[in-house]
């Protein structure tokens, strides 16, 4: 065999010396990027999300070839999708089921990252572009929802918007300013759209500032040590390979909602058009605002409410340094542990009360779950770290010997 | 550990069965049997048919069906020349070439005229209550078909100290509004005589109304369904391959 280069090596090296386009993605997500050997399926979850992102904004490229931003004809628009658009039907359900799952793969990804302390230095700036992908997401998947025009949608928007008018002297300026008008209306739909055309984008552009904090210290790992060279492998092909297991996974679940329960997570009342003279008795957001929701209602005082809404997702970017252990993964905190559980369920109660009406059992437990919600960040996160003795942590990811805790 | 993952596990599992309640939740929609219901559902095409039959000589003096056109009705197992013909039954206003208002016959591109020419009319003929559009019925409503099918049969003599308003008449399963709704019972034994000799029973009429409306809120139910059955069978090959694919991989590591 000649041991000569072929021309389309040649070229490919010509090209990749000019402009090294595949030489950054194999240092980016390949076999250049080495991850410690012991990541388990949780770590899945970052590319999932990934995944989930570019399939909406295909998804939605294609929906928006065929939408009407206008209140007259949305709706009708996206039943002429659902009806006479070749695979409309598919691509819709696709994309409305896919923000869910979309939210399903980021909470796993925050939770894991909660779980293993990933937020801790030196990852502060990570976690930072994680919460602000999440806003945006949440930004996104809101417009997102307004946009089919059906009675929740209207309803889900004036609530939202409404939100703001609790802000002293701003607050009406500022909703009459999001509405383009004194009620949600057609400008407010269209801006919505726009919006939510935009936002996508944005959310790229900060993954790419999260992948980017993410390699200058490389990937935290189960056991939250630092990962000697030994101990790290390629990326490609070990994770892109399990990364491919974990896709398959994923998709059985998302395609068995998409194929055969593709309304299940929605509510039937948005698939009444929209009324702005018929108020729903109970308008509730979308489940995975639920919690949120919930925080926002556990309040007797609109402004308090809103605010102690906002500041639940706020928190997240000062838990670096209300977290006072410095042993990352829970695994060796043996209080942590329990309290971080407890606070997975709360939240799995908060998004149950944010379902219910605001009375008896769903308030008081609202109001309970949302002190302690807080409660974990402001006392938990500090006290725990200060009173808890850590288990040993191992001397690195391959070796058993235990050194002593710090 | 394990234990608190399990307690979490169950929570997750209870709670999405609560999301989404509402007044309708208060009463029992006992399920039907529907041939469309379960991952491999297809609609009964002669049942389809009665329901169009039920749709056209009962519900259409009130109701609209304004998403489905004249041509869809090829997917209930007519030809194209009993569309045309259908179609051909209904009038709907044009101009002519000097721009006087006529009337020109439905073509199978035109969808289901409304029997109304505007909510206020239609307010008016119904003693002020606005009869809604049936083409998405079965998924606006919480417990989808079962609930249209409980509601059509759900006519009955008010429990003991309720007074039902005037013009209105006693359903219960019509939670949303107190029981309470506009419309008077419509469907009774022998409503329609259906064509392919079905009998036509109170039960019966109902159910194929049933069936026809949720073909009509989701005609690509077939579709979705067996396109779902060769992905999922397409996603399990891929998943196990990958499966394999990664533990051959990782094998390296261990030499």
């Amino acid at each position: 065999m000649s041991t000569e280069k072929s021309v389309w090596r040649r070229a490919f090296e010509w090209h990749e010396a000019r402009l090294p386009l595949v030489s950054f993605i194999d240092n980016s997500v390949g076999s250049k990027y080495p991850a410690p050997k012991n990541l388990n399926y949780f770590w899945n979850f970052g590319s999932l999300a990934g995944f989930m992102l570019v399939t909406m904004i295909l998804t939605g490229i294609f929906l928006a070839m065929n939408y009407t931003p206008h209140k007259d004809m949305a709706f009708d628009s996206v039943e002429r999708i659902m009806r006479d658009v070749n695979f409309g039907w598919l691509i819709r359900y696709m994309h409305a089921n896919g923000a869910s799952f979309f939210f399903i793969v980021v909470y796993i990804h925050i939770f894991r990252g909660l779980y293993y302390g990933s937020y801790k230095a030196p990852r502060e700036v990570l976690w930072w572009m994680g919460i602000l992908i999440f806003l945006a997401m949440m930004a996104t998947a809101f417009m997102g929802y307004v946009l089919p025009w059906g009675q929740m949608s209207f309803w889900g928007a004036t609530v939202i918007t409404n939100l703001f008018s609790a802000l002293p002297i701003i607050g009406e300026p500022i909703v009459t300013f999001l509405w383009g008008g004194f009620g949600v209306d057609n400008p407010t739909l269209n801006r919505f759209f726009s919006l939510h055309y935009l936002l996508p984008f944005v959310i790229v552009g900060l993954v790419v500032f999260h992948i980017w904090a993410l390699h200058i210290p490389g990937s935290n790992n189960p056991l939250g040590i630092e990962a000697a060279p030994a101990d790290k492998i390629p990326f490609h092909p070990y994770y892109t390979a399990k990364d491919a297991f974990g896709l398959g996974v994923f998709l059985l679940v998302y395609f068995a909602i998409v194929f055969w329960y593709p309304n299940i997570l929605g509510d039937p009342l948005n698939y009444v058009v929209a009324n702005p003279l018929v108020t729903p008795t109970h308008i509730v957001p979308e489940w995975y605002f639920l919690p949120f929701y919930a925080i926002l209602r556990a309040i007797p005082d609109k402004l308090l409410g809103v605010l102690a809404m906002f500041g639940a997702i706020l928190v997240l970017f000062v838990l670096p340094w209300l977290d006072t252990s410095r042993v990352r993964s829970a695994n060796f905190r043996p209080w942590f542990r329990v309290f971080f559980w407890l606070f997975f369920i709360n939240g799995l109660v908060l998004g149950w009360c944010g379902s219910q009406l605001p009375e008896g059992l769903p308030l008081v437990l609202g109001r309970v779950c949302t002190f302690y919600y807080f409660f974990f960040f402001f006392v938990i996160m500090p006290v725990v770290g200060w009173m808890e003795t850590p288990k040993p942590l191992p001397a690195s990811i391959s070796s058993p010997v235990m050194k002593a805790a710090e | 550990m394990k234990k608190i993952l399990l307690a979490a596990t169950a929570a997750l599992a209870l709670v999405p069965m609560s999301f989404g309640a509402s007044a309708s939740e208060k009463v029992e929609f006992p399920k039907e049997k529907w041939s469309f219901s379960g991952n491999f559902g297809k609609f009964d095409r002669m049942q389809l048919q009665r329901g169009l039959q039920v749709y056209k000589e009962v519900c259409a003096s009130c109701h609209s069906l304004k998403y489905v056109a004249f041509r869809n009705l090829e997917a209930l197992g007519y030809s194209e020349d009993q569309v045309k013909a259908f179609a051909a039954e209904y009038e709907f206003p044009t101009l002519d070439d000097e721009g006087s208002e006529i009337k020109r016959k439905g073509l199978p591109s035109d969808h289901f005229p409304s029997p109304y020419p505007n909510e206020k009319f239609a307010r008016a003929s119904n003693n002020g209550a606005l009869p809604p559009d049936l083409s998405l019925m079965t998924k606006a409503r919480e417990h989808g078909p079962d609930y249209v099918f409980h509601l059509l049969t759900g006519y009955d003599e008010p429990p003991q100290g309720m007074t039902v308003m005037d013009g209105m008449h006693y359903n219960k399963y019509f939670a949303d509004g107190n029981f309470q709704i506009a419309m008077a019972k419509q469907i009774n034994d022998d409503q329609v005589t259906y064509a392919d000799g079905t009998k036509a029973t109170a039960d019966q009429i109902s159910r194929d109304i049933t069936a026809f409306l949720h073909w009509a809120a989701e005609p690509k139910l077939e579709v979705r369904n067996s396109t779902g059955l060769r992905v999922m069978i397409y996603m399990v090959i891929f998943t196990i391959l990958a499966y394999f694919l990664k533990r051959r991989i990782w094998a390296r590591l261990e030499k």
